[in-house]
């Protein structure tokens, strides 16, 4: 698979809409105004788990230039993706600290602040479950009604008077005896803690109610548009077609705008207001406090493994700190039951994900949807078990990682082309120069200079977590200059899916990229169906559906050219902007001439405009089967492997990063531009997940770093010197059925980096971590404990 | 709030306040109006100038999206009132290109893929702007020590800090 094969599957090409995004040109919903709109602002509960007894919104409502007050009470609407869990302003009671109490529109958003101000709230305080062990112990109840909610059955396990919004599980071969079998036991205790999306873009909605009719007009700066419609129609009680969702360009997503959040009482504040457009621009406190997070982990896990290093079983309690509200927590909590335990072959495993219930902000999806937790866990557990075994951790990893012929902890069969774990391992330990880990004596001559140097590394895996029944679409329109324009229903957020896909058109249709554009500003009414941009999966899904559509463009093309050619389209090939005969080449018609249809001299015409359309839909995928988790819910796993060089210095705590090599299986970089650009990005998200991010609660359940100034993401200070990323591009192994063997790489960059550094920092100190984040202070801490 | 107009009008910010006059340059074109005294230099920028390509990304002056240059010192303009900038010669992304041609530096956050959702970008570049115009050879050190006001969450920062120093080789050769 020689990159020769290819004129633009494999090119570094400029980011389509770069030039926008530079002048100040592109437009985000933050940056719109439609005549007639009205600001929104929220009023948010200062308990973590309150009865709220009485509002009083009447001084609101009688502040002139006040156009709407809405509290619960005018919005008897539920949402929730996969659990309808939660009302659209709290109604009854407050289950977090921040949730929305009240909203008020009005003509500017001073006014709406004021308003806010003048409502007043009785609240009755209720005790809080605080922690993962005060959910499971379940004396207190987040949601009371549990078992009466819809969910998705089968899928999703809500454990009825429980605090349990979903208990997935993973049975395997045969535990006790696989434990039986083990020469050692290890066990762990793992944990991190929430972390916010921190998109540079707040979450933004303007929401137009007819208030005719039942049609509703979104613009949002939502992830996925189609989902977004499907809930909001699902939430209001609403026809979807009524339902129209438009996205601009928006300002970062890393899964915290996916699935649907602010639209719902947007648009019922439009509708009390009469109709007209009212804007929802969350602050940054908002971002941290009101929308979801990643949730927190706590995981407990428990290997048996033989003296030689092979595992013979696995048990593993996930337990996801999942908030208030399940949303895409139920679902994270899922993934787990077939990527939970690592890329490695492991015959006997009992698992299990609960995503509980607690009294916090509650968590969805973000970039990596479970996977740097859970890999955390498991990567820095196996480097503990290689410590136990007196084992190179590289040498154990080898023993027990995934190879051809052996299944995933679903019961997933690898092939071939489901990628190599070993050969992203080998690279990135080659990279660091690995030679096995520091010595005693080694340590001790270095705690002199007060910084200690280490290395570490850890593998990952992730496959799309979505449903079995995935799809997507894909519209292709020729102009009369021969030039295509593409309508796709997935969002751009920045990970280059617009230039990707006009890549894949330009290969098949045989154009220059300058002759192909994605149309931005998917509109749900006019663009065709992606379920959500989300889980790695587009360069696959729709690059699959992209191809498609270009192919049958060209058939399309050849069947009028074999009509003005005389011949048979079997005769016909395509390139420089021609249809033309293969041993005749002279014999040719051009895509100006057929793209609208041709005409002959006499002024007959054949054919039409040229406009394909093409779908992918993910196929061979079941849901796990509700007791075991056995199944095949993997479209495509990508297997990678981070490696850290690093120093600390003892005496602060803080850790200086020389290196990180990362490398993945990723089949065939279609734009290694756009690839480096995921994984610098992702491997610094995952330094920020390791060493600066987190949230920190009070005691009474308040988030005390709502803001950049208490809870900080990497600056341009924190980078580390190197990030050397590695692509495996070997055709043995690449993805047979992506898009000319490519695989996602969107989420993988971000998964295991903190582990790959807490494994470096055993081998600089000696000391195992076992909390996230890694943070001066803590490291600190740990190294006087030591010492101690 | 706005009873003069029923309620109807779109003004983001009308605090009741009378008007103060404001004369200031922005983008080498004179600016002569009145103000809100209580609005941002970014509320004035946006609502009033119609200039959206500057970003509100905290509010704060924590996080660098609303960065512009304000007589050539760069400001967080979301911390800033809009009657500060009496006097003031302003450079907004807007006005980074000119005679309809991007900048160098704008040509090489492209070239370099420095951007991907493009929301800190204009706040970027002008922190980048800033530092060219004091230091045309800056080293890696000092790109950092720049832009360590702007975040960004999507790049990583490797390929922004590429394409300050590309902009700069090129600047040195081409503008001489």
């Amino acid at each position: 698979m020689s990159d020769k094969q290819y004129t633009h599957i494999g090119k570094r090409y400029d980011r389509k809409e770069a030039q926008e995004k530079v002048t100040g040109q592109a437009i985000y919903v933050h940056d719109m105004e439609l005549p007639g709109m009205l600001h929104a602002k929220c009023l948010h509960s200062p308990y973590a788990h309150a009865e709220i007894v009485s509002i009083d919104t009447s001084a609101a409502k009688a502040l002139p230039g006040v156009k709407a007050v809405v509290t619960g009470e005018d919005a008897p609407y539920s949402v929730g993706i996969y659990m309808v869990d939660k009302d659209l302003i709290a109604r009854n009671k407050v289950r977090y600290q921040g949730e929305i109490v009240a909203a008020v529109a009005a003509v500017d958003e001073r006014t709406a602040e004021e308003a806010v101000k003048l409502i007043k709230v009785e609240y009755k305080e209720l005790p809080a479950v605080h922690t993962v062990d005060e959910s499971l112990e379940g004396k207190i109840l987040v949601h009371e009604d549990l078992h009466t909610y819809e969910h998705m059955k089968g899928v999703f396990f809500p454990q009825a008077h429980t605090n349990i919004a979903s208990w997935n599980r993973t049975l395997k071969g045969d535990v006790k005896k696989g434990f039986e079998e083990a020469d050692y036991i290890v066990e762990n205790e793992l944990s991190v803690p929430a972390v916010g999306h921190v998109p540079m873009e707040t979450h933004v909605v303007i929401a137009q109610a007819d208030p005719y009719s039942d049609k509703v007009k979104v613009w949002s700066s939502a992830q996925s548009p189609f989902a977004c419609r499907q809930l909001l129609a699902k939430s209001l009680g609403i026809k979807k077609s009524d339902v129209q969702v438009i996205v601009p360009y928006i300002g970062g997503g890393f899964g915290g705008k996916a699935g649907i959040h602010l639209e719902p009482f947007v648009t019922v504040l439009s509708r009390a207001a009469n109709g007209r457009p009212v804007k929802l621009k969350a602050t940054r406190e908002e971002e941290f406090n009101l929308l979801p997070t990643r949730a927190g982990m706590r995981s407990r896990v428990k290997t048996g493994v033989k003296k030689d290093g092979r595992i013979t079983a696995i048990e593993v309690y996930h337990d996801w700190d999942s908030g208030a509200y399940a949303d895409y927590g139920v679902n994270v909590g899922k993934t787990a039951v077939y990527s939970g335990a690592g890329p490695y072959s492991i015959p006997n495993v009992e698992l299990h994900s609960r995503t509980l219930y607690t009294n916090k902000v509650f968590s969805t999806a973000y970039r990596g949807f479970g996977h740097l937790e859970t890999h955390w866990a498991i990567e820095r557990h196996m480097d503990m078990i290689a410590q136990k075994l007196g084992m190179d951790p590289y040498e154990f990893r080898m023993k027990n990682l995934l190879r051809t012929g052996e299944t995933t902890i679903s019961g997933e069969l690898m092939y071939d082309t489901t990628g190599s774990p070993e050969a992203c391992l080998d690279a990135v330990v080659k990279e660091i120069g690995w030679t096995g880990r520091k010595t005693e004596e080694e340590r001790q001559a270095e705690i002199k200079s007060g910084k200690i140097r280490g290395k570490g590394f850890a593998m990952l895996a992730k496959a799309p977590a979505m449903p079995s029944y995935t799809s997507t679409s894909a519209i292709m329109q020729m102009d009369e200059d021969g030039h295509v324009k593409i309508m796709i229903g997935a969002v751009d957020m920045g990970q280059g899916a617009n230039t990707i896909m006009a890549q894949v058109a330009a290969e098949e249709l045989r154009v220059p990229i300058e002759n192909v554009e994605v149309l931005w500003n998917v509109d749900t009414d006019k663009h065709p169906y992606d379920w959500n941009t989300v889980a790695s999966k587009y360069t696959v899904m729709g690059g699959n559906a992209v191809r498609k559509a270009a192919r049958n463009m060209i058939t399309q093309m050849k069947e009028v050219a074999a009509q003005v050619l005389r011949c048979h389209t079997d005769e016909l090939t395509h390139g420089d902007g021609y249809i033309y005969h293969i041993h005749h080449t002279h014999r040719r018609v051009s895509y100006t001439d057929l793209s609208m249809g041709y005409v002959y001299e006499n002024g007959n015409g054949i054919g039409g405009p040229i406009i394909s359309h093409g779908v992918y839909m993910a196929s061979g995928l079941t849901n796990p089967h509700p007791e075991t988790g056995q199944g095949r819910p993997g479209l495509v796993w990508t297997f990678g492997a981070h490696a850290v060089d690093l120093e600390v210095d003892i005496e602060t705590g803080e850790i200086h990063i020389f290196k990180i090599a990362s490398a993945f299986d990723i089949g065939k970089c279609i734009n290694k531009k756009m690839v480096d650009g995921q994984v610098f990005g992702g491997v610094l998200q995952g330094v920020g997940s390791a060493i600066i991010e987190g949230y920190k609660f009070s005691p009474d359940g308040r988030l005390l770093n709502p803001s950049f100034t208490d809870n900080k993401i990497p600056t341009a200070k924190d980078i580390p010197d190197e990030i050397v990323p590695i692509y495996i591009e070997d055709p043995k192994s690449a993805q047979i059925d992506g898009p000319y063997g490519a695989r996602g790489i969107g989420e993988h960059p971000m998964i295991s980096v903190p582990s790959a550094i807490g494994n470096a920092l055993y081998d600089a100190l000696g000391v195992n971590f076992r909390k996230l984040p890694l943070s001066p202070e803590n490291v600190a801490l740990a190294i006087e404990k030591a010492n101690n | 709030m706005c009873d003069k107009h029923n309620g109807n009008c779109f003004e983001y910010v009308d605090s009741g306040i009378p008007k103060v006059a404001l004369n200031c340059i922005v983008n080498r074109e004179e600016v002569h109006t009145t103000v809100d005294p209580t609005m941002t230099l970014l509320q004035f920028l946006t609502t009033e100038l119609k200039l959206f390509g500057t970003k509100e990304g905290c509010g704060e002056g924590e996080c660098g999206a609303c960065t512009i240059i304000m007589n050539g010192k760069t400001v967080n303009s979301c911390i800033v009132l809009a009657i500060e900038a009496e006097g003031a010669d302003i450079l907004t992304v807007e006005g980074l290109g000119r005679n309809n041609e991007l900048s160098i530096l704008q040509q090489e956050f492209i070239a370099n893929d420095a951007l991907q959702c493009g929301f800190c970008t204009p706040g970027m570049l002008m922190s980048a702007r800033e530092l060219l115009d004091r230091n045309n050879d800056p080293s890696d050190e000092e790109i950092k020590e720049a832009l360590a006001g702007n975040f960004c969450r999507c790049t990583g920062y490797f390929p922004i800090i590429d394409a300050v120093k590309k902009a700069a080789k090129r600047e040195r050769e081409e503008l001489k």
